[in-house]
Formats: C-alpha cells, sequence, structure tokens
C-alpha cells in the first residue's frame, strides 16, 4: 500500500485525529495551569490570551486547562478501553473460529449473550457498584463489555481461513497451536483488526462522556464528559455560556468523527470491493460501456479480511452504532 | 411448522439472556464490599436529615425487602420473585416512594420520544442512504458527508448544540422539561399542544443522528449490491436497471433490518442522555438523579427496563426477519 492509494478522506481523518492527540498531548505543557486551580468567578467571560481564554467554569477553573487534560483523560480511557477490547475480542474470535469444537460452542455462546445485553447496562451496574472510580477501571469496564462485537467478527473470518490449505500445510510441517494462530490465520484478519480498533477506541471515548455525563465518570480527574457533566448541571446551556459547554462538545465529536472518518477510509483502502463497486454503480446509472473491471489479485472468491466484513449480514459496518 | 420452530427458537434464545440479564442484575450491586443498604443508611445518616429511630426503620424496611439475612441463592429467588410480579421495591432516595410509581410517571415520555423516534430515523435514513447510492454524483458526496457526520457526532453533543442555537439563542422553542409550568399532564388538547413544542428538540437530536447512522449503513449496502455478480449477470441478459434496482433494494435492506436489531440498544441509552440535556422527565432524567443518590432500586429497576426493551425490540426484528427472508425459513428447515 502506497501513500499514492490514500484518498483526501483520509488525510483530513489523519490531521484531525493528530490535532487531538497533540491537545491532549502537549497542551497541558503550554497551557500550563492545574485544572482544579481556581482562577477566576462563576463562569467569567473569555478574555485575550492567557488561561482565560476560553473563561472559566462553575468552579472558577479555567476551561482551557480543563479542556486539555480532559481530552488527555478521553484518548487515555478511549485508547487502553478499546485495545484491552480488541485484544480480547480477537484472542477469543481466533480461537472460537479456529478451534471449532465445544469450545467454539461455548465461546460463541458467551459472545452473543454478551452481543444481546445491552453494554451501557452492564457498565452502569458495575460503575455504581465500584467503591472507587479512576479512569484506570473505567477504561477496563468498557473495555470488558465492548470487546463481544470484535470476537463474533474474527471469529466468523477465522473459521473461513481454517479450511484453506495453507493451514493443511502449516498443519502438516509441524506448527503449533499458537504458531499458526499468530503467523498464518491472523494476518488474513489483520485489516479488519485494525479498522476494528480504531472504532473501538472511538466507541469507548463516547462510553466514557456517556458514563460521565450521567454522574459515573472518574472520580479524580477531568474528563471531556465531567466538563460536560458539570456545564450542564449548573445550566451554562441555559444561561448562554457557550465556552463551558462548546469548547468539550467539539472536541468529543472532533475526536469522534475523526476516529470514524479514519475508519472508514482505512476501509476503502482494504477493501479495493468497495472501491469497484463505485465503478459498478456509475455503469449502472450511465450505461456506459463495458469498462476495466479489473479483479485485485486476490479478489473475487473468499470474503477475508476487511471485504468479509460486508459480507456478513449482521456486521455490516452497523456494528457499531 | 418450519416458522413455529424458528419462533421457538428465538422466544427460548430470548428467555435465556433475560435471565443471565436477571442474574447480573441482581448480582453486580451485590458485589460492593459491604452490603448495599448499610453503606446507604450510612450515606444518609452522615448527609443529616434523617432521625436515628427513621433510619433505624429504614434499615430494616431494605433489610427485609431484599432479604439480606438469608443467603444469596435465596435471595436470588426473592429478587425474581420481586421482579416477576412486576414489584421493582422501594426507593432509597426519594424513601416511602415505590419505584413503580417513580418508572410509571418517567416511562411513557421515553417511549413518546424514543419509539416515534426510532421509527422515522430508520425510514428516512434507509430512503436518503439508497438514494445517494443509486443517485451519485454531488448528491452521494454531499449526503454521505453530511449522514456520516450527523451518524459519528455524540448524539448528546448534538443535543446540547440544538438546545442551544434554537432553544436558548432563537428563542423558538421552550429549553427544558415536557410540558409548561402550571400544567398537568392529562389528554386534552391544550396539554398536547403545550407538550408538543417541548417535545420537538429532544425529538429531532436523537432522529437526526439515527437518521445518519442509516443512511450511512444503507448507502454502503447498497453500494456493495451494485458491483455484485447477479447485478452484472442481469446486465449481460438485458434486465432492465429498474427491474434490478428492485433486487438491490431487497438484498440491501435486509441487513439494514437486522442492524436496526443491533441499534437500537445505542439509541436508547443515546436517548437517555438526550433526555437529560433537555431535562426531559423521561427515565433517562429519573436514572441520573438515582445515580446522584445512590439509589439502588431505582438504577436497577431502569437498567432491567433498558434491557427489556432491547430484548422485545431484538426479538421483534428477528420475528419479522423470519417473515420477509424465505431464507430464514429455508436454513431453519434445511431445505437450501
Amino acid at each position: 500500500m502506497s501513500l499514492k492509494g490514500l484518498t483526501p478522506r483520509f488525510w483530513v481523518a489523519a490531521a484531525i485525529v493528530v490535532f487531538t492527540v497533540l491537545l491532549g498531548v502537549i497542551g497541558p505543557f503550554i497551557v500550563h495551569t492545574d485544572p482544579n486551580a481556581t482562577v477566576g468567578g462563576l463562569y467569567d467571560r473569555p478574555k485575550c490570551c492567557g488561561i482565560l481564554i476560553l473563561g472559566t467554569d462553575n468552579e472558577g477553573q479555567s476551561v482551557i486547562a480543563n479542556l486539555v487534560y480532559g481530552t488527555r483523560t478521553s484518548l487515555i480511557v478511549g485508547l487502553l478501553a478499546g485495545l484491552f477490547a480488541t485484544v480480547i475480542g480477537l484472542l477469543v474470535g481466533l480461537v472460537a473460529g479456529y478451534r471449532g469444537g465445544w469450545l467454539d460452542d461455548v465461546l460463541t455462546a458467551i459472545t452473543n449473550i454478551g452481543l444481546a445485553i445491552p453494554g451501557i447496562v452492564v457498565i452502569i451496574l458495575v460503575s455504581v457498584s465500584l467503591p472507587k472510580r479512576n479512569i484506570y477501571t473505567l477504561a477496563f469496564v468498557i473495555g470488558l463489555v465492548a470487546w463481544f462485537w470484535v470476537a463474533r467478527a474474527v471469529r466468523a473470518q477465522a473459521s473461513s481461513v481454517r479450511t484453506r490449505e495453507h493451514i493443511d500445510v502449516a498443519r502438516l510441517s509441524g506448527a503449533g497451536f499458537w504458531s499458526i494462530l499468530m503467523r498464518d490465520v491472523l494476518p488474513y484478519l489483520l485489516s479488519y483488526v485494525v479498522m476494528a480498533g480504531v472504532l473501538q477506541v472511538s466507541g469507548a471515548i463516547l462510553f466514557e462522556s456517556t458514563l460521565s455525563l450521567l454522574g459515573l465518570g472518574p472520580a479524580n480527574a477531568t474528563s471531556l464528559g465531567t466538563m460536560l457533566y458539570w456545564a450542564i448541571a449548573w445550566g451554562s446551556v441555559r444561561t448562554g455560556a457557550w465556552w463551558a459547554f462548546f469548547p468539550p462538545t467539539l472536541m468529543l465529536t472532533l475526536i469522534v468523527f475523526g476516529l470514524l472518518l479514519l475508519q472508514s477510509s482505512l476501509n476503502e483502502v482494504f477493501n479495493p470491493r468497495l472501491r469497484r463497486g463505485r465503478a459498478a454503480r456509475k455503469k449502472i446509472t450511465e450505461e456506459a460501456e463495458e469498462e476495466e473491471l479489473e479483479e485485485p489479485i486476490v479478489g473475487e472468491p473468499e470474503p477475508v479480511g476487511a471485504a468479509g466484513m460486508l459480507e456478513t449480514p449482521v456486521s455490516s459496518g452497523r456494528e457499531h452504532r | 411448522m418450519v416458522l413455529a420452530r424458528y419462533l421457538g427458537r428465538k422466544v427460548a434464545w430470548t428467555l435465556v439472556v433475560f435471565f443471565v440479564a436477571l442474574v447480573l442484575n441482581f448480582l453486580l450491586p451485590r458485589l460492593i464490599p459491604g452490603n448495599p443498604v448499610d453503606v446507604i443508611v450510612g450515606q444518609m445518616a452522615a448527609g443529616g436529615g434523617a432521625g436515628g429511630e427513621q433510619l433505624q426503620q429504614v434499615h430494616e424496611h431494605f433489610m427485609k425487602e431484599f432479604g439480606l439475612d438469608k443467603p444469596l441463592w435465596q435471595q436470588f429467588f426473592v429478587y425474581v420473585g420481586h421482579v416477576l410480579s412486576g414489584d421493582f421495591g422501594t426507593s432509597f432516595g426519594q424513601y416511602p416512594a415505590s419505584v413503580n410509581k417513580l418508572i410509571g410517571q418517567a416511562l411513557p415520555w421515553s417511549v413518546a420520544i424514543q419509539l416515534p423516534a426510532i421509527l422515522v430515523g430508520w425510514i428516512v435514513g434507509n430512503l436518503l442512504g439508497a438514494l445517494a447510492a443509486f443517485k451519485g454524483g454531488w448528491f452521494d458526496r454531499v449526503g454521505f458527508v453530511g449522514s456520516l457526520f450527523f451518524s459519528s457526532i455524540p448524539p448528546f453533543a448534538l443535543a446540547i448544540i440544538l438546545l442551544f442555537l434554537v432553544g436558548v439563542k432563537m428563542g423558538i422553542l421552550p429549553v427544558g422539561g415536557a410540558y409548561s409550568f402550571g400544567l398537568s399532564p392529562e389528554w386534552s388538547l391544550t396539554f398536547f399542544g403545550d407538550a408538543i413544542t417541548y417535545f420537538w428538540l429532544p425529538f429531532w437530536s436523537i432522529v437526526l443522528v439515527f437518521i445518519g447512522g442509516q443512511a450511512v449503513g444503507m448507502r454502503s449496502m447498497a453500494i456493495y449490491e451494485l458491483g455484485s455478480d447477479y447485478v452484472n449477470y442481469n446486465r449481460g441478459l438485458g434486465v432492465k436497471d429498474s427491474k434490478t434496482v428492485r433486487y438491490i433494494f431487497r438484498n440491501a435492506m435486509l441487513p439494514q433490518f437486522t442492524g436496526l436489531a443491533l441499534s437500537i440498544a445505542a439509541i436508547i441509552s443515546g436517548g437517555l442522555i438526550t433526555e437529560l440535556v433537555f431535562s426531559y422527565p423521561g427515565l433517562g432524567t429519573l436514572l441520573f438523579s438515582a445515580i446522584g443518590q445512590n439509589d439502588y432500586p431505582v438504577i436497577q429497576a431502569i437498567t432491567l427496563l433498558i434491557t427489556l426493551a432491547v430484548l422485545i425490540a431484538n426479538f421483534t426484528v428477528d420475528i419479522l426477519t423470519g417473515f420477509i427472508d424465505p431464507r430464514i425459513r429455508a436454513a431453519q428447515s434445511g431445505e437450501r
């Protein structure tokens, strides 16, 4: 895959994501203010230049300081939870799909039950019960309910890869169970796993802010969600203090939008069929004459990798919302 | 009876999931170190307001209601018995009030806003997505990016922005609650006319996000179908496009239909937060205040209701899919 193959959409998405990450990583060093320090009154208007550039919140704290630290917290929770969920889902899906048999039945049953019970319900129940909530327990809990999607999709593909000939070759040459999984099965799924990981991260960030809005956010840190929680609880929307609620809203939207855009542009890169679909669509609407219908070399036969995701109706990219 | 067997399996499956949800609902809050009643009563005592004797009474009431003096498995049966008879117990936060009453007040508002929102969003979203896929060109580009944007905005973010712009800045629609002060819910035209103005903002914030998600899904399904073999084959045979499009639409529709079941949990939880933003007196707002007060019985009742709503929705979609999609019936009877 060369850089030329990347669409403008990819570059826009990458720019947004890089921007938010930089804000979260470098921001706190530039802003240099404790987000918990009181620097003004209730909802002071933004003043040019300095820590009051976005005014103050309901506790007289600097909004810009909270914003950069909050972005950092939200990104950390999202990354940890997304990584956690993807890894568990990948392992469960690989083992279930490749091993088959009773283990597959058990793991699939667990996955299906996990999918049927709304994640938010389990998260609320666990969070309410936790004696202490910090960003790590939060990330753990979110990861714990989010892996089912990945597991189901990975399982479907792993079990289709299992019947291929090169697996038999590997087995005959004496490769072990894990070695086959990692070296002969996993590479076929890698493009999908990367995309699923991106989706998981954005989903986890959304989950975190939803929980924070309900009042179940991390107790020891500012996140974008807890900023919104206070902004709504103290009626900043109604009193017109836009600087208290707009920056975190915008930030969250940017992060989530950027990640989803990244995922969908990666999808087009990894999945030639989506692009071919475009060409075919043009034909059916304009009835142009036959044009190159070049199959990508691996193309047609069995849907594996990113293409397979569109094949199975259940996971037709709708899986996230 | 192929369909009957299909239905039977779906019913059994739904019951299994419901049972697991019940166990989780029962078990998770009991994992707190100590027992929840001690924790709550301790907090009530620390917060002041209630006298020693009253606290004692509250404590005894809850110990009895949850059967906390019995072993865990007996507690579970007590819990299941209560739930199955539709009794969710007594609220911690607003003590003598029963949870049923609180839920009863909140639930109609949530249903009134979410059910129409889901139906409207699904229909409009799919039409839009299919149109974008067929038309192509600038319509597709604008429609796709727009839908992608709306679908990836966090639901509450759109709610906050709408509330601020339309409610606060322009002052067109009321900013919070469900009806004007001084009115009380009743079946009259005046009340309805008043309540509908409060209805629009939360309704549209849920619908717009949902339309976006559905349109994006439908577009990619339709585009994918457009590139598939039977379309090429039809073209080779010289079948008219208008006829092929019908097949495409039908095939692209099915995954969208199953997709509806899968996305329902996300819509419902997004809707709850939207209610919160508009202080709409539904389950979301009730959940919010219950969490603030550590009101376990109310929280448990609401989480169970959400699970139930999602399960029923999934079940309905499964059943309808069974009727719509001939392949499912065929697959069940093995006559593929």
